[in-house]
């Protein structure tokens, strides 16, 4: 190629990037960054879950007792059935344990398997979505219809069935979950892609003969990410809720005398109507107070992005 | 008559009281992410009662919402920091919300570029027409009748079946048409055109263009017209105003601005049109060097300083004076008399090669698409080809066939049995997966919107290396030499290069795809209408940079394009399609001098001139028909007005050679067709 050498052409292109109108990308970024940071919903909702994800790895910073451990007064006499007091802020259950430690250390198995259900329903959602919204045709009528009608079915009563079945250890219920999520996550993720794979790069990716595979990969990928990261954050709510449910009906991992949020109401709800309602309550404001602060930060990216 | 007029007691601008509109010393910013961006910086200007006043400039200038704001129809983070608005004497930026409405409701309205976006797709458009009436008081019954009159008045033929129909199944003219009645329901003092006829053809464009010249007369309303296409603003407008960087540069009538501007800006803007008959073979085109200030930036003196070539010291140290030239007529510069110093590019171009035999040769080549189990020919025996080095444009109305035709040649799908595509001769596979990949590498395309076209999560060198490494042998470090060879050849700086499209302007995102497109030394460039998505300057030089690649890589294009301005200068022969048919064919100078195909000359005279009104213009009334029920005989026989019947609308016309490598499918004798329609020259020009 020789270079243009004409008086009067090609003078746009040799003016210093500094002046392109678009805003530099980092720029874009920081001041994204710096708006997420500065929205008060974004605020809260990290504060409340720095909160828990610091009681799910050093429960022992927040309470003295320990989760299976029973309230002893100086007298050693145990206080079980305690209302909210000096003793116990939150009160104490029916053995006498206390109920703000049982909630503190009750934090850790929604969030450990809540987040990683979600990360494999978005990582296996982006494969499927992806490779309908690519190719379309007969596979994306197939998997879409598949998808209509494990949508059409209640998740909580699919992941039971599955539960009961396979047993209720940490694997299973992560994967359950995982798996009940994923057709949500491909419909998303396939119309994404699919308005995405009519955008001309594509195209010329085709035109110069690149393989399915990579252009959905390296060319489209690339550019649904914010879909994944949005997608990922609702879905860690929704999580949330179906772990401490499974819990809630004994289905939930692990050993069942560790401190759970879902056993804990489990426990607990019976005895709201004879007036021990913090038993129940507490564990019960937690859940929802998780649940709000991811929603809270999906809002707000979600907000952030699309501005 | 022409309905444009320079009569002088109009032109002077009189009382701000009285004007259908006056924008004054409009200040507004958007806040972005936070923080206050200046958008306008001071406008000024005032719309006489029944005058069309136009606003120029390129995008991002700051126009439509110079028009927004008239209405004060502003985004929640738009805000009006200083000047006022007054429209027939009251103060819009002062008033109520419910005054505001009231005052868009009867006083002013306004027509949007998509009209598919300004009407409901889920209510009849007599409904939403109707509406339109019963905000201003008219019970049901009345408010469907002067519905039924206004979609009359809008020239709709059959108003009562369109009544009855959903916006998806009408044109874009005839929605357009349908939100000018709604326009019109209030007969407003003041309408407001914001790109009215951006997204529509030629024709279609030059129908509802007569609409609103004719509507103007009959109702006298004000019009403020925003269009980036100076032949349109041209036809329609009494005074023009040029916009820059949010600032006023330049006001003048209509006439006096398009021959005799008098801004560095105007100057630039005008001279960037290929315009007059201009051939690339005459001289380059000239361009402005630059980018618009982006919104935000302090301009404290003269805001185009950066770009201008008459920009001295005093330009950056004092903010320029308004020269009164007399009229009304301005300009806001310190040199305007040195403009005559503002020189075009040389004539002294080296010659351009065409060879003599057809590379690229389209042989009888059809496609049908199959939807819903009808059969639709989409092309129909197409042949044509080109030689190295040689431009061929390719006009015609939308759905005539012209992508399907660069699709067809690129491999994105291959064409129906019995025709074929050769390259020096040898046959290529249909689809571009099954070609050779010598086959591959010589057919490339440059892309209308470079933002679809350019993967934005890539880097440009990524972008440039992938394409060097898979079309050809180049690997490795010889590649990353390769790509920045190829920017370098596209006037891309190597920082550029690790630059994200989004980073980019306009016309440096179509280098990069031009780039792109020439990175496997390609035989052939199909150029889908690669400058419609920019600005005119912008515009010049991308095709500037086509021109010169063409002449050094010998590369053929496929040129794409709805402005006929662009294909006179850059095309050596010329192709025209309708329904999925090449009606004629020949070299530019011969189409532009006739004698041509009756559509060709209903095709040439629609479209807006900078260069003056024509005012002989061909009407090309009705749709395209539909490929999948052409009609019988010759495909145009339905809106040809030279049809005669019991020929045309039985027999296919046969294609008559009318002159050298000039082929014309019609029965018209030769010595009947018609010849082009020759606007009337500028006498200055």
């Amino acid at each position: 190629m020789t270079d243009i050498d004409n008086s009067g052409a090609e003078t746009e292109g040799a003016s210093s990037g500094s002046m392109a109108p678009a805003q530099d990308r980092k720029t874009v970024k920081q001041e994204q960054r710096k708006e997420l940071f500065a929205t008060p919903s974004f605020i809260i909702g990290a504060v409340i879950l720095s909160f828990w994800v610091l009681c799910s790895i050093v429960p022992g910073l927040f309470t003295k007792w320990g989760e299976n451990e029973v309230i002893r007064l100086a007298d050693g006499s145990t206080i079980p059935r305690t209302g909210p007091g000096a003793n116990a802020w939150f009160g104490t259950d029916t053995i006498g344990n206390d109920v703000f430690a049982r909630v503190i250390y009750g934090a850790d198995n929604v969030l450990i398997n809540a987040p990683i259900s979600a990360l494999i329903a978005v990582l296996a959602g982006a494969v499927l979505g992806l490779t309908m919204g690519y190719y379309r045709g007969l596979v994306d009528e197939i998997l879409s219809r598949i998808i209509e009608a494990i949508l059409s079915l209640p998740v909580i009563l699919l992941a039971l069935m599955v539960v009961v079945v396979f047993g209720n250890s940490r694997i299973v219920i992560v994967l359950t979950i995982a798996a009940l999520f994923t057709p949500v996550v491909a419909r998303t993720v396939r119309s994404a892609v699919t308005s995405e794979a009519q955008l001309d790069y594509v195209m010329s990716a085709k035109l110069r003969g690149e393989s399915g595979w990579f252009i959905m990969m390296k060319e489209i990928f690339p550019n649904i990410t914010n879909v994944l990261i949005v997608e990922f954050t609702v879905r860690v709510g929704y999580a949330i809720f179906t772990v401490a449910t499974l819990s809630f009906l004994g289905l939930g991992a692990g050993d069942q005398s560790a401190a759970d949020w879902g056993v804990d109401i489990a426990n607990g709800y019976s005895l709201i109507q004879s007036g021990q309602w913090w038993i129940s309550i507490f564990p019960a404001l937690a859940i929802a107070s998780l649940v709000i602060s991811v929603n809270l930060i999906a809002d707000s990216i979600e907000k952030v992005y699309n501005s | 008559m022409s309905l444009i007029t320079n009569d002088s007691d109009r032109v002077q601008r009189g009382d701000p009281e009285t004007a259908a509109l006056a924008v004054q010393d409009l200040r507004l910013a958007y806040i972005v992410r936070g923080t206050p961006r200046e958008v306008l910086r001071g406008v000024t200007f005032q719309v006489r009662p029944g005058e069309a006043f136009g606003l120029v400039g390129e995008s991002g200038c700051g126009k439509s919402t110079s028009a927004y704001a008239a209405m004060r129809y502003l985004p929640s983070n738009g805000e009006i920091t200083g000047g006022r608005v007054l429209a027939n004497g009251l103060d819009i930026t002062a008033m109520s919300s419910s005054d505001l409405r009231n005052f868009r409701a009867t006083q002013a309205s306004m027509v949007y570029q998509d009209p598919v976006q300004a009407l409901n797709p889920t209510l009849k458009i007599g409904k939403q027409v109707a509406e339109c009436f019963r905000i201003l008081g008219s019970d049901k019954g009345g408010a469907e009748d002067q519905a039924l009159e206004a979609l009359k008045r809008v020239h709709i033929a059959a108003p009562g079946s369109v009544m009855d129909r959903y916006p998806h199944q009408l044109s874009g003219g005839m929605l357009q048409r349908v939100v000018i009645a709604m326009g019109l329901a209030g007969d407003p003092s003041l309408l407001i055109l914001d790109e009215p006829t951006t997204g529509l053809d030629a024709t279609v464009e030059a129908e509802v263009l007569d609409l609103v010249r004719e509507l103007r007369h009959e109702t006298n309303a004000a019009v403020l017209l925003i269009a980036h296409n100076l032949g349109v603003i041209r036809t329609m407008c009494d005074r023009v105003g040029v916009m820059y960087a949010g600032k006023m540069v330049e006001e003048a009538s209509s006439d006096e601005l398009f021959e005799e501007p008098r801004h560095p800006y105007t100057i630039g803007l005008m001279n960037a049109i290929p315009r007059l008959g201009l051939r690339k073979t005459d001289r380059a085109l000239s361009t402005i060097p630059g980018n618009m200030p982006s919104i935000g930036t302090s301009l404290p003196t003269c805001v185009y300083v950066d770009r201008c070539p008459l920009a001295t010291d005093i330009c950056r140290s004092d903010a320029p004076p308004i020269v009164e030239l007399g009229d009304g007529r301005w300009t806001r510069c310190h040199h305007s008399d040195q403009l005559s110093s503002i020189e075009e590019p040389s004539s002294d171009i080296p010659e351009h090669v065409v060879g003599p035999d057809n590379m690229i040769q389209l042989h009888s080549v059809s496609k049908t698409f199959r939807q819903k189990g009808v059969d639709i020919p989409a092309l129909v025996s197409v042949d044509l080809g080109f030689a190295e080095g040689e431009t061929l444009g390719l006009v015609g109305e939308s759905g005539s066939g012209k992508s399907t035709l660069a699709k067809t040649l690129l491999g994105v799908h291959s064409a129906d049995l019995g025709g074929e595509i050769t390259l020096d001769g040898r046959v290529m596979k249909g689809k571009a997966i099954d070609r050779v990949d010598e086959s591959i590498r010589a057919v490339q395309m440059v892309f209308q919107n470079p933002d679809s076209a350019l993967n934005r999560a890539w880097t440009v060198r990524k972008i440039l290396t992938r394409t060097v490494t898979s079309l050809t042998e180049i690997q490795g470090a010889a590649a990353d030499r390769r790509v920045e060879e190829l920017a370098e050849a596209m006037r891309l700086s190597s920082h550029h290069l690790d630059m994200r499209p989004r980073q980019l302007s306009g016309g440096l995102k179509q280098r990069v795809a031009i780039a792109r497109a020439f990175a496997g030394d390609p035989r052939v460039v199909v150029c889908d209408e690669p400058t419609s998505a920019l600005d005119v300057s912008v515009q010049a030089a991308i095709l500037n940079l086509l021109a010169t690649l063409q002449r050094d890589e010998k590369t053929s294009y496929l040129f794409i394009t709805h402005d006929i301005g662009v294909v006179r200068y850059l095309a050596d022969r010329i192709a025209v399609m309708y329904v999925g048919r090449i009606l004629e064919k020949g070299f530019t100078d011969d189409i532009f001098e006739g004698p041509v195909h009756p559509y060709t000359e209903a095709l040439l005279s629609a479209v807006p001139s900078i260069d003056g009104t024509s005012h002989d213009r061909i009407p090309l009334t009705g749709d395209i028909p539909s490929p999948s029920n052409p009609p019988s005989g010759c495909v145009f026989h339905t809106r040809c007005k030279y049809s005669m019947p019991g020929t045309c609308d039985v027999h296919e016309p046969p294609e008559v050679e009318v002159g050298p490598r000039h082929s014309i499918v019609c029965h018209l004798p030769i010595d009947e067709m018609p010849t082009p329609i020759t606007v009337s020259i500028s006498k200055k020009g």
